[in-house]
């Protein structure tokens, strides 16, 4: 059955007399996900300025000049009332009359809004920024890292020298050492993992290759001559032998402790 | 003349009408409530598709849907003999216009005398549950909140129930798909999102909430006439001398722990308990202060009483998660033999690797095991047999190697239970994950914030059968390949057939022989995106599955 567009073309074509003159279809509006929370217009820069000025000597000993909680004062971006507060209208009752813990502040309802913009500036979301992030990931012991590959890598890897010139970002050749290719993301070109391969042996023949997809029912590979052969499976019919290149560091993974891991990263990141 | 329009009207009119009776029977024909019926067992009573003819099974039917605005959008026009789009929603109009792509059913659906009903953030239709023919589609303009998922609608008489991601409760006329009224049911400027399907127990609709910041978890009871509340627990202490509170480092810690509920639960008639899992503390990766503790009800299965919201009992899986490892997945309700001694039980497998049995009665812990191969977060199983992190195992600077990912080695798929095997299935994935902490401020992060989560590997996904008096894995099912996805299979159905369906990490949909794991058929129709269902209508047994935005329909001719 044609689709109606096609039907109404068809239709068009065979009855131009009747056909509307052609209206170009409203042009779809580009696609916007949804906000994942309410998003605050801007504020006035003066306001926040002002806000910062007054936040500092009054608030920020108790609830951190971030607002993140101090000395006593709780985190106060994520409390449900200043969440729901606009422009203090909730926030000042609070500040004029105090609560458990917290004394009254006599201030003006500007110097309360300008407060209220202050805070309201700080993005509140679940998957918070880390603003304190740590100058390094490489906390190992080189020395006890190079015993360890000695041990546990020189079998397949007489020498990684260069890796470190290769991959410079040390989170990134962790994750490449342990796992090659999932080091991934930015600047991940480094990668030089081979393809995983496949032998399919049916009763009169046996061709290896590149893998392409395995599922229980099929199984498809790229032959020596870069043809791409699909193979039905029943079973163990037939019999499918696949060749993981990264078998070894498979295998190795439940064997670290996070001290080794830690300690070869440290190794490694010495081989320019 | 007259009379046969009377009766015919009449007819007609029940036949859009859910018995409340129905939702206390074991599955069956219909499919009235998100797991089939209250157990959370997904195990149906029809025998039509047995394992001799399962390999008859053929397309019935499949229907494409769209979301969002469709015929009501201004220039939009009707589709071909497609209902019109029925708008409600407070959201603005531009957004609205926005909507599109993405539409991905992983909802469970209802199948009522012969309709079925379902839904995706923002969108619900009723569908000819013979021939897939759309019958209503209702959009809701959304004012924002996070569109990850919907879990599906509740029904009380003619009435459905969806949850929002901008946090109303909608009621909707299950025969027109017109909108009854909408409410409230958290608060969305605290970053609230909802996704779990209503249940319906009596005159209840039960409904949960939660959100990726750090505020507080709870369930709730509303009216089914008014959508007003009748009670709320939360999932956390909320204030001084509440239980539960001792667990925190301190109440402040306790009201932003969150515990969120994201999942229905089981109920049990008998004792009039709704059994559910919570959501992890929050926040999610870090350690601060506040936190200290165990941080109950989070990572826990909770009963409470249906009627008043008061818990009866709770045991905590998972003392103090730092994984972000909800413990959401339904807990199914088993009657049967466990050391000799007949026993009431709830069934759970967790996000964490283990699988935990209790006494659903009283909350007794009777058995925890270990259902995925490479878990290494676990330090000690304690004399509750809960399962005590490694602190060592938490995202540090360097690095921590922990397996299973944040995804976990199971998540919101459901599992299933035959009783006529005795096995619990569930779709398993085994992975390994770097987790690096970002934030050494002690005060910690907000929600999920403060770490860095990077993949390692994959070694495998699979179906599993686990065999619930031992804890020992019956047999198991590997999805061909090196390494398996992050992530399993989208669910599983269990029948009294012997027959357990469920979607591979490949687009097959197939079906396994119940006792071990033997594929019996199979068909790939594309990513399977929620767990297989069936019903039966008019002589045919039907099985069900969607493929994001298509439903599939077989049955045999």
């Amino acid at each position: 059955m044609p689709s109606l567009p096609r039907a109404l073309a068809l239709l068009a074509a065979l009855l131009p007399l009747y056909a509307q003159p052609p209206v170009s279809p409203p042009k779809p509006p580009a696609f916007r996900r949804p906000p994942a929370f309410p998003e605050r217009p801007p504020a006035d820069p003066a306001s926040l300025e002002r806000g910062k000025a007054v936040y500092g000597v009054h608030c920020t000993f108790c609830h951190g000049v971030d607002a993140r909680g101090g000395s006593g004062g709780p985190n106060l971006i994520r409390t449900s009332l200043v969440l729901n507060d606009r422009n203090g209208e909730l926030i000042g009752p609070v500040i004029r009359e105090g609560r458990e813990g917290m004394p009254k502040f006599d201030l003006t309802p500007t110097q309360i809004s300008d407060i209220a913009a202050f805070i309201h500036n700080f993005k509140v979301g679940g998957y918070d920024i880390s603003r304190n992030p740590p100058p390094s990931i490489v906390t190992g012991n080189a020395a006890a890292g190079q015993a360890y590959f000695a041990k546990t890598c020189a079998g397949c890897h007489a020498s990684l020298n260069g890796i470190a010139s290769r991959i410079t970002d040390p989170k990134q050749l962790q994750q490449t050492w342990l796992m090659p290719g999932s080091g991934g993301g930015r600047g991940g070109g480094t990668s030089r993992v081979s393809p995983t391969t496949v032998t399919v042996a049916t009763t009169s023949a046996k061709v290896t290759g590149r893998l392409l997809r395995i599922d229980d029912f099929f199984v498809s590979l790229v032959d020596a001559e870069g043809t791409p052969v699909t193979f039905t499976r029943s079973g163990d019919v037939p019999k499918v032998e696949l060749h993981d290149p990264l078998i070894g560091h498979r295998k190795l993974l439940s064997t670290y402790s996070d001290t080794d891991i830690h300690n070869l990263t440290a190794y490694l990141v010495t081989l320019k | 003349m007259k009379l046969a329009l009377c009766l015919s009207f009449s007819a007609a009119l029940y036949s859009q009408t859910l018995d409340p009776a129905l939702l206390t029977k074991p599955l069956a024909n219909d499919w009235p409530t998100y797991n089939g019926d209250y157990s959370g067992q997904r195990y149906s009573r029809l025998t039509q598709i047995n394992q001799t003819n399962v390999k008859n099974l053929t397309l019935a039917w499949t229907t494409r849907i769209t979301g969002g605005m469709g015929s009501a959008a201004p220039g939009g026009r009707p589709g071909f003999g497609g209902p019109p789009t029925i708008v409600g929603g407070e959201g603005s109009a531009e957004l609205a216009a926005s909507f599109g792509g993405n539409t991905n059913i992983r909802a469970s659906i209802l199948m009522v005398d012969g309709r079925l009903y379902f839904s995706t953030p923002d969108n619900a239709w009723a569908v000819d549950a013979r021939d897939g023919r759309v019958l209503w589609h209702y959009f809701w303009k959304t004012k924002g909140g996070t569109h990850i998922g919907n879990r599906g609608l509740g029904m009380w008489g003619k009435w459905l129930y969806m949850e929002t991601p901008d946090d109303y409760l909608v009621c909707l006329d299950a025969l027109t798909g017109k909108e009854r009224w909408h409410k409230p049911i958290a608060d969305y400027n605290q970053q609230y999102f909802s996704t779990m399907a209503p249940i319906v127990v009596g005159n209840h609709i039960l409904i949960g909430t939660g959100n990726d910041l750090d505020a507080p978890g709870y369930v709730q009871a509303r009216d089914p006439e008014t959508g007003d509340v009748q009670w709320t627990t939360y999932t956390v202490p909320m204030k001084k001398g509440d239980p539960g509170v001792e667990s925190w480092g301190s109440l402040e810690g306790a009201r932003v722990g969150a515990g969120n509920v994201w999942i229905p639960g089981a109920y049990d008639p008998e004792t009039k308990l709704y059994i559910f899992g919570t959501g992890n503390p929050s926040p999610s990766y870090t350690n601060p202060k506040s936190r200290d503790g165990d941080n109950l009800y989070t990572c826990s299965l909770v009963a409470l009483n249906v009627d008043t919201g008061k818990m009866a009992w709770y045991y905590q899986l998972n003392p103090h998660d730092t994984h972000d490892w909800d413990s959401s997945e339904t807990p199914i309700l088993v009657n049967g033999e466990f050391q000799g001694k007949p026993r009431k039980m709830a069934l759970h497998a967790d996000r964490n690797g283990y699988f935990y049995v209790v006494d659903r009665l009283t909350g007794e812990h009777l058995l925890t095991s270990k259902f995925s191969d490479t878990v290494n977060w676990v330090k000690q199983i304690n004399a509750k047999g809960q399962t005590m992190r490694d602190p060592l195992k938490d995202s540090s600077v360097p690095g921590a190697l922990v397996s299973p990912n944040n995804y976990g080695a199971t998540n919101w798929p459901p599992a299933a239970f035959s009783p006529g095997t005795g096995l619990f299935y569930v779709p398993q994935s085994d992975t390994y994950a770097m987790y690096y902490l970002t934030e050494t401020d002690p005060r910690g992060a907000m929600g999920l914030g403060g770490k860095d989560e990077q993949q390692v590997a994959s070694m495998g996904s699979y179906l599993t059968a686990i065999d619930y008096k031992t804890g020992k894995i019956a047999w198991r099912h590997r999805y061909p390949g090196v390494g398996g996805g992050f992530g399993g299979g989208n669910g599983i159905l269990a029948t009294a057939s012997k027959l357990v369906f469920a979607g591979d990490i490949s687009g097959n949909l197939v079906s396994y022989d119940a006792a071990n794991g033997k594929i019996l058929w199979h068909s790939r129709i594309g990513q399977v995106s929620n767990a297989p269902q069936t019903y039966m209508v008019d002589g045919h047994q039907y099985l069900l599955v969607a493929a994001g935005d298509q439903l599939f329909s077989f049955y045999l001719q």
